[in-house]
């Protein structure tokens, strides 16, 4: 009688574990990298100007009942950048910009996701540019549509913290300091079982 | 000699404020034009579409001015066809001087770059950034901008031809008066 009851509460827990594991473990993480986007906007004399880049590879897992496990990695192409103007995208690449030939990609990896409430969220993590690490935190919405997960989120970099427009260009009354970094990403989730 | 009829102290102020902008503003353009990319690029092409701005206000502010504030009359001497094709001329630099600026602007807009009047206002972009328009807008304000100098000559020659070879007021109508206080 004890064994019966030892394994009935065993099997129990086993059904109960596994009922809130299906339940809880929805986790984001297959990007939907042509759904996502990378945008920047920043201010050129006064000019709001805004571009974005092309490729960039997003993995993320994200289960909102699971913050203390979530995970986000970003490895954007800095060729890729379109700045809508042909000139700048050339311009950008050298030396006193990216320095795209020793620096070809900036990365951003998570180190950490809080609820700020409702559906917002706050990722802190190091982002690398042009081999400089900073700490950066950017607030973010998430929100489920059908099997997806979206995330949008802006934060403000300095683009000089990174070296980024040396010279001439770290004239910050020509083209600002402050840049605005927008990211849209969705990802679709994978039921655990 | 009856003294020299002159245009309003207004008027005077205005053309000559106008006349030394766009003594800055279209070498200015010319220049950046020929500039590789460089933050200091970035500044004077600021400063050419502010002053091109300016221009335009100044040229509204000039026909409303014009409109309530009759010329002083060309001297009696000059020929009525002369006097109509000064007429005419004058009736085409203000054209340009609103088309050119407005033009720019176009322009600017259809190359992505909205125009921020000092850094503070920002004009409404009328047109959508478009490659293939913007590209004609430049020809558009580069013929236009020829169309100026061109017309700007013959207007500096005529005032000086009036000036040393027929020695008549037509100079003097748009000079200030220095001796105002004497008559």
């Amino acid at each position: 009688m004890n064994n019966f009851r030892r394994y009935s509460l065993l099997l129990i827990g086993v059904l109960l574990a596994a009922y809130l594991g299906s339940v809880q473990a929805v986790e984001f993480n297959r990007v939907q990298a042509n759904k996502s986007t990378l945008t920047f906007g920043f201010k050129q004399m006064g000019v709001p100007m805004d571009g974005k880049f092309r490729q960039f590879a997003a993995s993320i897992s994200f289960d909102p009942a699971r913050l203390d496990a979530a995970h986000a990695q970003l490895d954007i192409n800095l060729a890729s950048i379109d700045t809508g103007n042909q000139e700048s995208d050339v311009e950008v690449m050298g030396k006193q910009w990216f320095n795209a030939g020793a620096f070809p990609a900036a990365q951003f990896v998570s180190t950490g996701v809080k609820a700020l409430g409702g559906n917002r969220y706050e990722v802190r993590g190091k982002l690398t540019l042009k081999g400089r690490a900073q700490d950066v935190a950017a607030p973010f919405t998430f929100r489920q549509d059908g099997a997806s997960g979206i995330f949008d989120g802006t934060f403000m970099l300095k683009r000089l913290d990174y070296a980024i427009g040396e010279g001439a260009w770290a004239d910050v009354s020509a083209v600002a300091n402050e840049v605005q970094i927008k990211f849209h990403v969705v990802a679709d989730a994978v039921i655990k079982k | 000699m009856t003294p020299t009829a002159r245009y309003t102290s207004t008027a005077i102020t205005l053309h000559w404020l106008v006349a030394l902008l766009i003594l800055c503003a279209f070498p200015l353009g010319l220049y950046v034009h020929e500039m590789a990319l460089s933050p200091l690029k970035l500044k004077l092409i600021s400063y050419h579409k502010w002053l091109g701005v300016t221009i335009f206000l100044l040229t509204v502010a000039r026909i409303a001015w014009r409109a309530s504030h009759m010329p002083p009359p060309l001297a009696a001497s000059i020929p009525q066809w002369q006097q109509s094709i000064a007429h005419v001329l004058h009736l085409l630099l203000y054209i340009l001087l609103l088309l050119i600026p407005l033009s720019g602007w176009l322009m600017s807009s259809a190359k992505g770059f909205p125009v921020v009047y000092l850094g503070l206002v920002q004009l409404p972009d009328l047109v959508g950034k478009d490659k293939l328009l913007g590209d004609l807008l430049l020809e558009v304000y580069e013929l236009l901008n020829f169309g100026l100098l061109a017309l700007v000559g013959m207007h500096v020659g005529a005032a000086l031809k009036h000036h040393f070879i027929e020695r008549d007021d037509t100079l003097l109508r748009m000079l200030p008066s220095w001796k105002r206080s004497k008559s």
